[in-house]
């Protein structure tokens, strides 16, 4: 059998030689007529502008390498597997993949995740309290402004105040799919194109320690209260980013169906658990009725215990409300 | 249960793989390397050497120290036709599945230094460029993203680079741009290939070829 199989290879080989490969396309959406577009600038751009002060230049590369390898402060901003540039792909620069550079021509703004208005740093702690699992560095701290000044950096030349940005986020997907999303279906759509790299149990992949595949769920994963665990922001992420360096090649069912798949599995505690998960969904409910989070699945209610994955506490100090009252 | 055919044949590969990884033998796969496997294929070290050095003149790819279910991975693709190359196809042809697990075994546990070579500074640093933080723009990803910290492979799917001879990066890059190397799971390499420009393989190539290899543990 395997000879045959083997001459045939060869034979079709042979009769198209040197053939031209199908590149695989980068199959992004179009931004919509009107919409702001900014192209973020690039590390070259960076080492290359003689405007800059050369300790502010420290600085803003500074913050670049907390944003690539935040797992450098692993146990103390971040208890699980991921890096900033894990979900802000290509250096959080790239439309389509949540560039940051948003936040700093945005912020400050009223938030509706947390209900007030919510400076940069806040929103850079958001990101840590919830998909990173961790504790924020500290407002005004030395790595908190290094992190804001690559944000900043990354938005030169953008236009202030403009919210009406191409390519903001991950997507285009809407918040709910034309046909429900269904979980056997996304399970296959895991298998066939996911688990290569995350593997089969979703896990991730490590080589000599270092976290080269983040782990989609578990105890290393992002928390149920990051934005990532609302079905609608996977689905997007997906679509357009995933499998890395194929984007847009999935059909808009098969995001949607992956994205639920990944988000029915655990993992760490929301930082906002009330004790009961039915409750804290109800509480945030503007944010959980996305997820998947304090309802029934498999006969459990998903984010029902006191798991904070590697994280010895559950709520940072910084998630507050604010008022000016 | 309905999966693609490549979903199908990858599930199928890592399942053999992680089943026959324990079983290869290093005594029995230098016997191959050395003698070849008595059924008219060349003996191994004819063209990879004994301790997996390979040639980068010839364009024959260093073994030593990749990853045991990748080499098997890759005899066996050649054996049945999935990997086309007309120099490996008659060696793989007749080894059985043992004989690839214990030839793996062997060349997985070579360790061997990578041989400087004097090579223009702004090549490599482009090279590097494009190993830690790829072309985003041109959507070329790092190779690190999935080849791991130093390109130094990740499991049995995602080989090391590091240390390989520049002249088979080329010519893997190539191939997988042309079309006529096409065992990837899920056009992963073919979709970042594709987009490399000339100059861009150049780069890569000359400055994995200088990177150090995986630590082999003993």
């Amino acid at each position: 059998m395997k000879p045959s199989v083997y001459a045939l290879a060869l034979l079709s080989v042979a009769a198209t030689p040197v053939m031209s490969a199908p590149a695989v396309p980068v199959d992004l959406p179009a931004y919509k007529e009107g919409q702001y577009v900014h192209q973020a600038p690039t590390l070259d751009d960076l080492m290359n502008d003689q405007s800059l002060n050369p300790n502010l230049r420290e600085v803003i590369l500074k913050g670049r390498d907390l944003f690539m390898n935040t797992q450098q402060k692993r146990g103390e901003y971040v208890f699980n597997d991921m890096n900033c540039k894990s979900c802000h792909m290509g250096e959080g620069r790239m439309n389509w993949s949540g560039p940051v550079w948003p936040a700093a021509t945005t912020l400050p703004d009223f938030r509706g995740k947390n209900q007030h208005v919510n400076s940069l740093e806040e929103r850079i702690a958001g990101c840590f309290s919830f998909s990173m699992n961790g504790k924020p560095p500290e407002y005004g701290s030395d790595d908190m402004l290094a992190l804001v000044a690559y944000h900043q950096w990354l938005a030169k030349g953008a236009q202030v105040y403009e919210t009406n940005i191409g390519g903001r986020g991950f997507g285009h997907l809407g918040r709910e799919p034309a046909q429900a999303a269904d979980y056997a279906r996304g399970a296959q759509v895991y298998a066939d194109n996911c688990a290569v790299c995350h593997g089969e149990d979703g896990l991730g992949q490590k080589h000599d320690g270092k976290v080269v595949f983040p782990p989609l769920w578990g105890d290393h994963s992002y928390n149920w209260g990051a934005g990532m665990a609302r079905v609608f922001t996977a689905a997007s992420f997906i679509k357009n980013n995933m499998p890395l360096g194929k984007p847009g090649s999935l059909t808009d069912q098969q995001a949607w169906d992956v994205a639920l798949f990944v988000n029915s599995h655990e993992r760490p505690q929301d930082p906002r658990y009330t004790g009961d998960a039915k409750e804290t969904r109800e509480k945030y409910s503007n944010f959980h009725k996305w997820t998947r989070y304090g309802t029934e699945f498999n006969g459990h209610i998903l984010g029902q215990h006191d798991n904070t994955g590697d994280k010895p506490f559950l709520k940072p100090d910084v998630l507050r409300p604010r008022t000016f009252e | 249960m309905i999966i693609t055919r490549r979903g199908g044949a990858f599930a199928a590969l890592l399942l053999t793989t992680a089943l026959a990884q324990a079983a290869g033998d290093v005594d029995r796969g230098a016997t191959i390397v050395m003698q070849g496997d008595g059924q008219g294929g060349a003996p191994c070290l004819a063209c990879h050497g004994s301790d997996g050095a390979g040639n980068d003149g010839a364009g024959f790819p260093r073994l030593a120290g990749l990853d045991a279910g990748y080499l098997a991975a890759q005899l066996r693709d050649y054996r049945e036709g999935r990997r086309i190359s007309a120099v490996m196809a008659p060696n793989a042809s007749r080894l059985n599945d043992q004989q690839i697990e214990d030839v793996a075994a062997y060349y997985t546990v070579q360790t061997l230094a990578v041989t400087p070579a004097e090579l223009p500074a702004d090549l490599l640093a482009k090279g590097e460029q494009l190993v830690k933080q790829g072309d985003w723009d041109n959507y070329i990803v790092p190779c690190e993203t999935c080849h791991g910290p130093g390109a130094q492979g990740v499991g049995a799917t995602f080989p090391g680079l590091s240390g390989q001879h520049s002249t088979y990066l080329r010519q893997q890059l190539e191939a997988w741009k042309n079309g006529t190397r096409n065992n990837d799971p899920n056009q992963l390499m073919l979709a970042i290939a594709a987009r490399l420009s000339d100059e861009q393989i150049q780069a890569v190539s000359a400055y994995l070829s200088q990177q150090p290899t995986r630590r082999v543990s003993p």
